[in-house]
């Protein structure tokens, strides 16, 4: 079993949004990758816990279902599940398809957008209820 | 140790997905020569892939000839496999050859270590230029610097390029 550095289940913030950012530094697309999801949950003012996981092998890669670098899972659902589960679980970079068809090694803002805002509402509505 | 600016082209015999074998002497006529390791997987060789296709087209009036190089073990990446060179090749009608370098010894003697990784080679297959394509993988209408392009440019006017070397930026070589 892989270790992750992910608090302890009674030092979670039940208000906040939960986000694993899983890199591997072979790929040089992680620090950018990092800023923009800063920067979206700057912009959204989402309280956010967000553990970033170093990916170093293939064992924690297969065990992580790591589908390349970056990988953000918004409250563990992947940002873009449809290029996460055509991947093949291992230490590469990540494919992301934009919102105008293009191929990337990086996510969006506006898709890092997306997913934040939708653990946001899914958060209150919870509370709410 | 990767080539150096200024340094000859080294030479190798690798089979392209066309069935032929090339060299580098297979360009005699070349006013410039693109060597670029390449494959099929890596999201920065798919981002920048249409850039470089229409890059190799619009140079190839000008005397400019462009190779891909494929080094990848494909038993980690099957993705890499001659078979699929092949189809990636056809599929996106590649107008330069695509080589398969399967014991990846022209990559260990050229150092490269990424895909995209460019070697732009003058008339005289000398090292003009080393590094990456452009500087903004993610976003084709937001390069500032056109770094193949610029050196192209200088290569065809017989100037050093103002820029001989960027840090290439893209997926690790897959090696066995």
């Amino acid at each position: 079993m892989i270790p992750l550095p992910h608090p302890a289940p009674s030092d979670y913030n039940r208000d906040a949004v939960h986000i694993d950012f899983l890199y591997w530094e072979g790929c040089p697309s992680h620090e950018e990758a990092l800023g923009r999801l800063r920067v979206v949950l700057e912009e959204e003012g989402i309280d956010a816990e967000l553990a970033t996981i170093h990916v170093s092998t293939d064992a924690a890669a297969r065990t992580l279902r790591f589908p390349g670098s970056p990988t953000i899972r918004v409250q563990g659902r992947d940002i873009q599940p449809e290029t996460a589960q055509t991947s093949v679980s291992g230490l590469t970079c990540r494919l992301y398809i934009l919102d105008d068809g293009h191929p990337s090694p990086l996510p969006s803002a506006e898709l890092i957008r997306r997913a934040v805002r939708a653990a946001a509402e899914r958060s209150e509505k919870e509370v709410e209820a | 140790m990767t080539l150096a600016t200024n340094q000859q082209i080294i030479p190798f015999a690798l089979e392209g997905v066309d069935g032929k074998s090339y060299s580098p002497g297979a360009f005699p006529n070349a006013r410039a020569l693109a060597v670029i390791f390449w494959c099929n997987h890596c999201p920065y060789v798919r981002a920048w892939e249409n850039r470089i296709i229409a890059l190799g087209r619009e140079y190839a009036g000008r005397g400019v000839s462009f190779v891909l190089i494929n080094s990848n073990d494909p038993e980690k990446v099957p993705d890499d496999s001659f078979e699929q060179m092949k189809v990636r090749a056809r599929e996106y009608a590649y107008p330069f050859p695509y080589l398969f370098d399967a014991t990846q010894e022209v990559a260990r003697q050229y150092g490269a270590t990424r895909t995209p990784e460019v070697f732009l080679f003058d008339a005289s297959q000398t090292l003009r230029y080393h590094g990456a394509p452009d500087d903004n993988v993610d976003d084709a209408q937001a390069v500032r610097q056109h770094f193949l392009r610029e050196a192209l440019d200088a290569v065809l006017l017989d100037r050093p390029p103002a820029l001989a070397k960027t840090p290439p930026k893209g997926c690790t070589i897959k090696w066995r």
